[in-house]
């Protein structure tokens, strides 16, 4: 095993909480109605393709992508387009999505392989990797849905050296990606190969938290026993400490590499893919199957049977919720994602799309807003900030909207993962002060750069 | 020691003295000619600098008024909401052009009592912020998110939110129309509306566009689109924008006869004549006519009869 990595500069240490560690994937039911909403990935929603009485078949296309930053969407289920209409997302928001009365019989799409045998021959070369990767609607599936093919595409007179999996799972509560590597290990590790193929390096690192030793014992083993197969690909334990999984700080700990304010990852020569999307960048490359299913983990402290679902998209959330026992009485609050960066959601029946990585129910006590006070610029905020920013101080001038001071402060830099408002003994919400900043000031870069 | 005093005096009053000669000559070629009408007509204006005219602010108001004058006789389309232009006309020997005085209205009735809560918001006081984050605590995705960032902006302090109904409400007496709160608002749900004659005015009380049977899952009182107050208005002033209706106060006649057919009570008729109590069949589809009391200061009895601004349909 390689020694423990980390990167240096702040970062947390909240509770675990990985209650749901140990317990395997189980294939969710699908309801006899489920609604597929349009846009799942960062960036525009995809255009409808299908009308009101439409026979659709599993794995079908049925919303092209719109724009650059755009992802295909595909039918999780055969059955009739019963309308497309509006459906509320989990922020109460309507959003567009196609209703499909389902069929009980999967029927597949034509030309999509149905096996569970493992395949290691990678045919395609890294053009139609990527070509493969993009119609098949992948997006990174850790919670930020950013479109996996536009990753995978290294700018003119860049080098890619690294492909880097995001394993850490650094966010307390999540399961699935931890599930995902024990399960399907050999999947994922062709997956990983592809992806190495695709931007044409011989180095893949996975990057895991060390509290997840089972996986790492799992993949060291495997990757030695097939030596042929898994060349160049190596297992990176990581320290646990909140966000390892940042991809700036997955990058920094594993390479020791900064990426310069503003500039993205592959300035360092790494492209950095989430577990869950490698998952299924082997499905989509060696047997055509789209994105239509991912983990979900449900759990909560107080849920009687937490778990890891493998469910269709389109499945409605309070569904799930229900399979882990229902919503239990001292819940307060119900989020989307995990703790650190997932969002409270405005109603329970939202449909799990490609971005939904967990469901964690809080209970009272954990989730109750301690009575916010006055900074006392005590700085643990500062310390904490994993990208040296200065927390206290955005915080301050995004109230004051004054955006000149927090683009001179770097708000533009934030990772947005919640670190400072965890550590503050004030309880004061700087994150959302700051998401506020960010997005203003960006704003205004933008239109200044358009002039 | 008096030598070194008395060369310092001598040094530093010869410098002086040449460069006052030199700032002299300077000023007099580099001089900008400014009329000084502008330092008239800038102090009949509130210096609030709020924009509410269009321009950057209060001076350069004045100086489109002193220049608009020089070309062309008149300062007409120029209007400070707050000032009375006349004064601004008498100072540049003109008479002022028409100026309609305006108001500020909100235009979402989805109190906490209309638009019941259904999720509790902790997060930043920024409407702009939660705007990006949810719909609503009542679940409207186009109603009144009640942080108060139009009440922030307001230079006159003319809106505050109703601590009951959780909305903001605008001081008639207080409120020049300068629509910075309508630019403030993420949602666009306040809009600047002439006064209307006698101070009564029409409009309605929603802005959300989205289907009926939407609207009707998180708020009692929202438009449904249902088109009834348009078959009604015999002026033809009401219009659909999306599933909402819109009342264009050009057209309006202030009659009121759309509100009483609103089957929802979206529509609010200000400032008319409290309908007789002998004819109760009304009550259900008049809106507006329960006057709520304001807070603090001002007394209940005498106000809410002449200023049912900020009544609420409970
Ligand atoms: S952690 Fe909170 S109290 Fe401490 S300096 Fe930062 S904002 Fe202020
Ligand atoms: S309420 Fe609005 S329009 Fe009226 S003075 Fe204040 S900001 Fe201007
Ligand atoms: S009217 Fe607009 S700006 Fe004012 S409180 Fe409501 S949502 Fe916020
Ligand atoms: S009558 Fe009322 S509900 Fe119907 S369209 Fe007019 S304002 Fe909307």
């Amino acid at each position: 095993m390689n020694p423990i990595k980390t990167f240096h500069k702040g970062g947390v240490h909240p509770e675990e909480n990985k209650l749901s560690a140990n317990l395997p994937i189980q294939d969710f039911p699908m309801p006899k109605q489920i609604i597929v909403p349009l846009g799942q990935c960062l960036g525009a929603p995809a255009d409808c393709i299908v009308n009101k009485g439409d026979r659709v078949l599993t794995g079908q296309l049925i919303g092209t992508a719109k724009g650059f930053i755009s992802a295909n969407v595909h039918s999780p289920a055969t059955g009739t387009v019963a309308k497309v209409d509006v459906v509320m997302d989990h922020t109460g928001y309507y959003k567009p999505a196609v209703f499909i009365d389902r069929e009980e019989q999967d029927e597949w799409a034509e030309g999509i392989l149905v096996t569970d045998k493992l395949l290691t021959d990678i045919k395609l070369d890294s053009k139609q990797i990527i070509d493969k990767v993009k119609e098949c609607g992948i997006v990174g599936m850790g919670g930020a849905t950013f479109p996996t093919h536009v990753k995978l595409m290294v700018p003119e007179g860049k080098k890619a050296e690294y492909v880097i999996i995001n394993a850490a799972e650094c966010e307390p509560y999540l399961t699935c990606d931890f599930r995902l590597l024990l399960e399907k290990t050999q999947e994922f590790l062709v997956g990983v190969k592809i992806l190495m193929k695709a931007v044409n390096t011989d180095k893949g690192i996975i990057g895991i938290e060390a509290n997840k030793m089972e996986a790492i014992e799992l993949l060291d083993k495997t990757i030695n026993e097939h030596k042929d197969l898994y060349a160049g690909i190596e297992v990176q334990p990581l320290k646990t400490k909140y966000p390892q999984g940042g991809e700036k700080q997955i990058i920094k700990a594993i390479t020791g590499r900064e990426v310069p304010s503003g500039k993205l990852p592959i300035e360092t020569g790494c492209v950095v893919v989430n577990v869950a999307s490698t998952y299924a960048v082997y499905e989509a490359v060696q047997k055509n199957k789209p994105l239509i299913e991912r983990i979900v983990t449900v759990t909560g402290k107080s849920v009687k049977n937490p778990g890891n679902f493998r469910v269709r998209f389109g499945t409605p959330a309070d569904l799930l919720i229900e399979a882990a026992g229902g919503l239990p009485e001292d819940i307060t609050d119900v989020i989307n994602g995990g703790p650190m960066m997932g969002k409270s959601v405005s109603v329970t029946n939202f449909p799990c799309i490609k971005g939904t990585s967990g469901i964690l129910l809080m209970t009272l006590r954990e989730a109750q807003d301690r009575r916010q006070t006055n900074c006392i610029r005590c700085g643990r905020c500062a310390m904490a900030c994993p990208m040296g920013l200065q927390p206290f101080l955005l915080h301050k001038v995004a109230k004051q909207n004054d955006f000149d001071e927090t683009e001179k402060n770097h708000v533009m830099d934030c990772i947005e993962c919640g670190s400072c408002e965890f550590t503050c003994p004030a309880n004061i919400p700087l994150l959302d002060y700051i998401r506020y900043g960010k997005a203003k000031t960006g704003a205004i870069i933008k239109a200044r750069n358009q002039k | 020691m008096s030598n070194t005093l008395l060369i310092s005096l001598a040094v530093l009053g010869i410098l002086g003295g040449v460069l006052a000669v030199v700032l002299y000559f300077v000023a007099q070629k580099f001089k900008v000619e400014e009329n000084p009408l502008i330092d008239e007509a800038e102090a009949c204006l509130p210096g609030a600098n709020c924009g509410g005219c269009g321009f950057a602010g209060c001076r350069a108001l004045a100086e489109a008024c002193v220049k608009q004058a020089a070309e062309k006789g008149n300062i007409d389309g120029l209007a400070c909401p707050g000032t009375d232009m006349n004064k601004v006309a008498a100072v540049l020997g003109l008479t002022a052009g028409t100026f309609e005085p305006k108001i500020a209205v909100v235009r979402c009735n989805g109190s906490c009592q209309n638009s019941p809560s259904k999720v509790h918001y902790e997060g930043a006081d920024i409407c702009a912020f939660a705007n990006t984050l949810y719909a609503g605590e009542g679940g409207c995705s186009k109603g009144c998110l009640g942080l108060g960032d139009c009440v922030k902006k307001c230079n006159f302090d003319a809106l505050h939110i109703d601590k009951e109904t959780g909305l903001p409400v605008v001081d008639p007496d207080k409120c020049v129309g300068c629509g910075v709160c309508a630019r403030t608002c993420p949602r666009g749900i306040i809009e600047v509306r002439p006064r209307g004659k006698k101070d009564r005015r029409v409009y309605v009380c929603c802005s959300n566009t989205d289907k009926g049977a939407l609207v009707i899952k998180n708020c009692s009182v929202g438009c449904i689109g249902c088109q009834k107050c348009l078959k009604e208005c015999p002026f033809e002033a009401i219009e659909m924008r999306g599933n909402l209706a819109y009342i264009d106060p050009a057209k309006c006649k202030a009659c009121g006869k759309c509100a009483k057919v609103c089957p929802r009570g979206s529509i609010h008729a200000i400032n008319f004549p409290a309908p007789k109590p002998e004819v109760p069949a009304l009550q259900g589809a008049e809106p507006a006519v329960k006057p709520q009391p304001k807070p603090e200061a001002q007394p209940v009895e005498t106000k809410t009869e002449v200023k049912p601004e900020n009544t609420v349909t409970a």
